[in-house]
C-alpha cells in the first residue's frame, strides 16, 4: 500500500468527520442531543458549492456554508430549547428537511437532481487538502480553550450538567444551549463543505451518513472534544486502509467495506459504559 | 405566539414535499400520430427519488415516454415521490384514476407495484429493474430487466484494449448481486482483449448509502491508480462522480454507466455503458397501445437494443477507431450467440 496515498487518504477523509464531531461536543454538552449533524453538513455543502459558484472565491464559500449550517440548526434550537420539542423528533426532521431541501434547492438554482456544476473555485491545488484540514485543527484547538478557558464554556457545560445550578447563580440555560446547537450546525456545516471542495460540486445525499459517524465518535470520546477528533482520525485511518486494500486484493468488498464500521461498534460496546458514565446529566 | 415557529416550519415542510409531488404532465393534446386510437393511451410515470435531471435513469425515462407521446400519441403524466412512503401512493394515484399503463423507474418500487398491481389488476404495471418479492411477478406486470453484464462486457473488451499498464478498475456501489453483473461482465469483456490485465475490483460499501458517497469512489479510484490501473469503470451511481474527478486528477480514463455520462467529466469519461431504459419504456408503451402487451421478465440485452456503449459521435472521439471495430465485433458474436456473457 502506498504510504502518502494512505496518509492523504485518511486526512481528506477525517476532516469531515472531524468538523462535525467537535460541533457536536459543544451542542450535546449544554444538554441538547443531536442527530442532526447529518443534515447541518449536508446543507454545508450545498451552501458551499452554491457560494463558491456564486462568488468564484473559497472563502466566501466557507462562510456561506458557516452561516448557512448555523441558520440551519437554529430551527432545532428554536424548537428543542424554546419550544420544547424532542430533540430527537426534531433532528430526525432536520435531516428530512436537509435532504429534500437541498434536492430541491440543486433543481431551483441548477436545473438537476443530480449535482452541481462544478465549481471552479475549488480547483486550486491543495485548496483542500490544506486549507480545511488548517481550519479543522483551528476549530479544535478553539473549542478546547472554550471549554477550559472560558466561563462561557464552563456555563455550557453547567448548562448541560446542572441547568438548576446554573439558573441559582443568575444565568439563563436557553440562550446558552440555543447558542450551543447553532454552534455545532456552523462547526458541521464546514465538515460538509470539505466534502464538497473535495468533489468541486454539490451531490445529493453526498454526506452519505458520515453525520452519525460523527456522533458515534462524539459519544465514543465521552463527549470530548480532543478525543472526539482523534476517533475521527482513526476512523478515516481504518477506512483508508481497507480502501487501499480493496484495490491490492480483490474479492473481499463486504468485509473490508463494513470493517471501519464494525470496529466502532466494538469501540462503542467495549467503551460505551465508561463514556456512558460521562454522558451530560441533562442531556435530552 | 409559542404555536408561530411550529406553524412555520409545518407549513414550509408540506409546501417542500408538495412541490416534490406535483404531478407533471406531457401530451400532444390527444392527437394521435401513431397507430389510431379513440381515447389516448394514458400512461403514468413514478420517478424515482431524483426524478427528472438526474441525468441518469429518470431521465431516460422520461426520454422513452416523450418519445411515446411523439409517436404514440400517448398522455403520459409523471409523479416524483418526496421519500419512500410515496412510492406506493404515487402507483395507487395512476391506478385508481384508471391509467392504461402505470410505469415505476428503479428497483427500489418492487413491493410497492407488487402491492398495487395486485389491487388494481385491471391495470398495466411495468417496473425498471423489477425484482419479484416471495409470490413472484403479478399476472399485469412487466418486470423490465437488463443484461447489464452484456454492455459491461462491451465497455471491458474497451478497457482492456485502451490500458497501457495492462491494469485496469472496476468501482461498484453496493456489494450485492445487482453490481455483480456489471462486474462479472466487465472482468470478462477485460480478459477477452487483454488476457494478462488485471482488473482490480473495489466496492464502496454494503448499505444504500454506497450509491451517493462520491468522496468514498474519489479514494477507491485513487487506490486503483496507486496500484497503477489506467482505466476505471464504474458501477456506482453518484458515488461515481468521485470516480471521474479521481481520474481526471490523475490523466486516466474512466467509463461511465447506465448512460452517456460524458459531460460528468469531459476529458476523463472515454465511454459509457448505456442502459437503454427509454428503450424498454417506449417498447412497453407501444406494447400496450397495440394490444400486446407481455406480463413477466422481458430482458433487454445486446440483441433488443437494451443495452451498448458509447462509441459514436464526439463523446467516443478518444476511442482509437480499430478499437471500436473490435469492440463491435465482439457486440455481433453476442449477438449472434458465439459468446456467452456470464452474469455471476
Amino acid at each position: 500500500m502506498n504510504g502518502k496515498t494512505l496518509l492523504l487518504q485518511t486526512l481528506a477523509s477525517a476532516v469531515p468527520y472531524a468538523f462535525a464531531a467537535v460541533g457536536g461536543t459543544i451542542c450535546e454538552r449544554s444538554g441538547v442531543a443531536n442527530i442532526a449533524l447529518e443534515g447541518a453538513m449536508l446543507v454545508g455543502a450545498f451552501a458551499a458549492a452554491a457560494g463558491g459558484l456564486a462568488s468564484g472565491s473559497l472563502f466566501v464559500a466557507l462562510v456561506s456554508a458557516f452561516v448557512a449550517g448555523g441558520a440551519f440548526l437554529a430551527i432545532h434550537g428554536l424548537a428543542v430549547v424554546r419550544l420544547g420539542v424532542s430533540s430527537i423528533v426534531s433532528g430526525v426532521a432536520m435531516n428530512l428537511i436537509a435532504a429534500g431541501g437541498t434536492r430541491f434547492l440543486l433543481r431551483a438554482i441548477y436545473g438537476s437532481s443530480a449535482n452541481s456544476p462544478t465549481v471552479e473555485a475549488f480547483s486550486a491545488s491543495g485548496a483542500g487538502r490544506l486549507i480545511l484540514p488548517a481550519l479543522a485543527i483551528v476549530a479544535l484547538a478553539a473549542t478546547l480553550f472554550f471549554f477550559r478557558k472560558t466561563a462561557l464554556g464552563h456555563w455550557l457545560v453547567a448548562a448541560g450538567e446542572a441547568p438548576e445550578a446554573l439558573v441559582a447563580t443568575g444565568h439563563s440555560v436557553a440562550p446558552i444551549r440555543f447558542w450551543a446547537v447553532v454552534a455545532s450546525g456552523a462547526l458541521a456545516a464546514l465538515g460538509g463543505a470539505a466534502l464538497a471542495v473535495d468533489l468541486r460540486q454539490f451531490q445529493g445525499g453526498m454526506t452519505a451518513g458520515r453525520g452519525f459517524i460523527a456522533l458515534a465518535a462524539v459519544i465514543l470520546s465521552g463527549w470530548r472534544p480532543g478525543r472526539a477528533a482523534l476517533a475521527c482520525l482513526g476512523f478515516a485511518l481504518l477506512d483508508a486502509v481497507q480502501v487501499g486494500l480493496q484495490a491490492e486484493q480483490s474479492g473481499h468488498a463486504e468485509l473490508l467495506s463494513a470493517f471501519p464500521y464494525l470496529a466502532t461498534l466494538l469501540l462503542l460496546i467495549a467503551l460505551g459504559k465508561r463514556a456512558g458514565e460521562r454522558t451530560p446529566r441533562a442531556l435530552s | 405566539m409559542i404555536g408561530r415557529p411550529t406553524a412555520l416550519a409545518i407549513a414550509l415542510a408540506i409546501v417542500a414535499g408538495g412541490l416534490l409531488f406535483v404531478p407533471g404532465r406531457n401530451s400532444n393534446g390527444g392527437v394521435a400520430q401513431g397507430p389510431a386510437r379513440a381515447v389516448p393511451l394514458r400512461v403514468g410515470i413514478v420517478f424515482d427519488v431524483g426524478g427528472r435531471g438526474d441525468k441518469s435513469f429518470n431521465d431516460a425515462a422520461y426520454a422513452g415516454s416523450e418519445r411515446a407521446v411523439r409517436e404514440l400519441g400517448a398522455d403520459v403524466a409523471y409523479l416524483e415521490p418526496s421519500g419512500a412512503e410515496d412510492r406506493e401512493a404515487g402507483l395507487r394515484l395512476f391506478a385508481a384514476r384508471g391509467y392504461d399503463l402505470v410505469i415505476a423507474v428503479g428497483f427500489i418500487f418492487s413491493p410497492d407495484v407488487d402491492v398495487v398491481a395486485r389491487a388494481h389488476p385491471n391495470v398495466h404495471f411495468a417496473c425498471i429493474d423489477y425484482f419479484p418479492g416471495r409470490d413472484g411477478v403479478p399476472a399485469n406486470v412487466a418486470a423490465l430487466a437488463f443484461r447489464e453484464e452484456e454492455g459491461s462486457f462491451l465497455v471491458g473488451g474497451a478497457a482492456g484494449l485502451l490500458s497501457k499498464s495492462k491494469h485496469v478498475g472496476f468501482v461498484g456501489g453496493m456489494t450485492g448481486p445487482l453490481i455483480k453483473k456489471f462486474e462479472v461482465g466487465y472482468s470478462f469483456g477485460v480478459h477477452r482483449t487483454c488476457p494478462e490485465c488485471v482488473v482490480h475490483v473495489a466496492y464502496a460499501g454494503s448499505s444504500p448509502d454506497a450509491y451517493r458517497d462520491p468522496a468514498k469512489g474519489k479514494a477507491l479510484t485513487e487506490s486503483q491508480v496507486a496500484a497503477t490501473a489506467d482505466v476505471v469503470y464504474h458501477a456506482s451511481g453518484a458515488t461515481g462522480h468521485g470516480v471521474f474527478e479521481a481520474a481526471k486528477l490523475a490523466g486516466i480514463s474512466a467509463i461511465g454507466v447506465d448512460v452517456d455520462q460524458h459531460d460528468e467529466m469531459p476529458g476523463a469519461v472515454v465511454t459509457s455503458m448505456v442502459k437503454r431504459a427509454d428503450v424498454a419504456i417506449f417498447e412497453t408503451v407501444k406494447a400496450v397501445a397495440e394490444g400486446r402487451f407481455k406480463s413477466g421478465f422481458q430482458v433487454f440485452g445486446l440483441k433488443e437494443e437494451g443495452v451498448d456503449w458509447v462509441h459514436e459521435g464526439p463523446h467516443a472521439d478518444r476511442l482509437p477507431d480499430a478499437l471500436k471495430r473490435r469492440v463491435e465485433a465482439l457486440r455481433e458474436d453476442v449477438k449472434s450467440g458465439l459468446i456467452h456473457v456470464p452474469a455471476e
